[in-house]
């Protein structure tokens, strides 16, 4: 029977996490191997590392850190944020990484989805979307709308249309993000969750909103999702990940136990 | 030694960094000479049989791996590289080395899991394998532990050569082979700790074997 996945997720600006993490102890991390060891060595099933890189020098640095990762953690990890050619891609999963995620430059031009998944397999490609709560139009029938740039660009693509359109074009899972439940740590977004769940046959991750361990098991029953990403819950040492798999677990979840 | 098979589908940079990190010498290679000299060789595998296969056959390297199985050389295949041991494989309609007796057959999108909800597919994630027979390369491993697959595809052996099951919509088997010619379906070189005691028994098996 396959675990629900808990999967923390790591921003990194120029090869150095962009807030601090603190884990139980108040011991400050700044270095994204360093804390993507702490992760694998508390039971994370998985990681990702979110790239805001602007430059070009500092896209060198994330290659680095990709590879020193991929060393010395032996759990899959994914590498999003500015990819946008299949060239792109063949970078980050030669230095390491399993899995590569498009956002934006999927939006715009989505043919990168099939050629990522001609090239590397489809399960090496993850969608993310961003996802903004709206009025139901005949456009966005779902009531829920694709966005870009952190939010601040409406696309005018219906949500769960998209998701349909990526799975059938060879995306291998989705992560779907709430730009309205992130950062709030009041819960998920699980009406978003559970239909984009329910509109694909291929995993997907319920991401923005995580605030406690009941979010998660939320999260993966109510929502129907494979996996929850969880950022500053366990970033700021409120919870460790054992936390949140005995909190899943006794929720009925199976989780991971053993690592 | 081990020799990592080189046949460029695989991900034998992966399989090279955790044999790297565990201490064991290894090398990706595709020359007869080295991989003939080798302790053992690891055979993986990402993407797709078809493709798998059309670079094994253009070079050569079918004839050199069903050589070397057949001279008593251990072998540890990891999911394709476990797939296309067996004789055929439905994806891409795929003759495969045919060092194993069985075949290999895409989950059933049918299927449900243990909620009554379809199953998704591929099959991505931990999960466990229960020991259908004793195995050296589980020693000392955890029967709760778990390891990581990311599969759409399963083998189906003959029954004789099935070592263990993992339960997805239908117990399948995730491990099989016989004492020193082992394929699984997981990747032990992304499945953490339990991932790589299972390489380091095999790194100790060829060692013994020698």
């Amino acid at each position: 029977m396959l675990s629900k996945r808990v999967i923390p997720c790591l921003d990194v600006r120029d090869g150095k996490l962009t807030k601090g993490i603190k884990f139980k102890g108040n011991v400050d991390i700044g270095d994204p191997v360093e804390t993507a060891r702490l992760y694998y060595e508390a039971g994370a099933d998985e990681l990702v590392f979110y790239d805001i890189t602007a430059s070009s020098e500092g896209r060198g640095i994330m290659l680095d850190v990709v590879d020193k990762v991929a060393s010395q953690i032996f759990i899959p990890f994914s590498v999003g944020g500015g990819i946008s050619t299949v060239e792109d891609m063949r970078a980050v999963l030669l230095a390491g990484a399993e899995k590569i995620s498009v956002n934006s430059a999927a939006v715009k031009n989505p043919d990168i989805i099939s050629q990522g998944a001609a090239a590397f397999g489809s399960q090496c490609v993850v969608v993310g979307m961003d996802v903004k709560q709206v009025p139901v139009s005949e456009k966005i029938p779902s009531g829920y709308e694709i966005v870009i740039h952190g939010g601040r660009k409406p696309m005018g693509l219906d949500a769960v249309e998209w998701a349909r359109t990526v799975e059938a074009l060879g995306a291998g899972e989705i992560c779907c993000n709430s730009i309205d439940a992130d950062g709030a740590k009041t819960g998920y977004e699980l009406t978003l969750t559970r239909l984009i769940s329910e509109a694909v046959t291929i995993p997907v991750i319920a991401s923005g909103g995580a605030g406690n361990p009941d979010h998660m098991a939320d999260a993966v029953t109510v929502g129907k999702a494979s996996a929850a990403l969880i950022a500053s819950i366990v970033h700021y040492g409120e919870y460790s990940i054992e936390d949140c798999k005995n909190r899943m677990a006794a929720r009925g979840v199976k989780v991971r136990r053993v690592w | 030694m081990l020799a990592i098979l080189d046949y460029k589908a695989g991900n034998q940079t992966s399989v090279r960094r955790a044999l790297d990190h565990l201490g064991i010498p290894c090398r990706i290679t595709a020359d007869p000479a080295v991989i003939a000299d080798a302790a053992g060789i690891v055979f993986p595998g990402v993407g797709a049989a078809g493709q798998a296969m059309h670079e094994l056959t253009s070079t050569g390297l079918d004839a050199l791996l069903t050589a070397q199985v057949a001279a008593g050389k251990p072998l540890l295949g990891i999911c394709v590289g476990c797939q296309i041991l067996l004789e055929y494989s439905a994806e891409n309609d795929t003759t495969a080395l045919g060092v194993i007796p069985g075949q290999c057959a895409m989950f059933s999108p049918a299927l449900t899991d243990e909620d009554g909800e379809p199953i998704r597919i591929p099959h991505m994630g931990w999960n466990r394998v229960t020991l259908s027979r004793p195995c050296e390369l589980f020693d000392g491993i955890d029967k709760e532990a778990e390891f990581y697959f990311v599969h759409s595809y399963y083998p189906v052996p003959a029954a004789e050569y099935v070592i263990g099951v993992t339960d997805y919509g239908l117990p399948f088997c995730s491990i099989h082979g016989r004492k020193g010619l082992w394929a699984v379906q997981f990747h032990p070189e992304k499945s953490g700790r339990p991932g790589l005691a299972l390489l380091a028994n095999f790194a100790a098996y060829c060692k013994e074997a020698r």
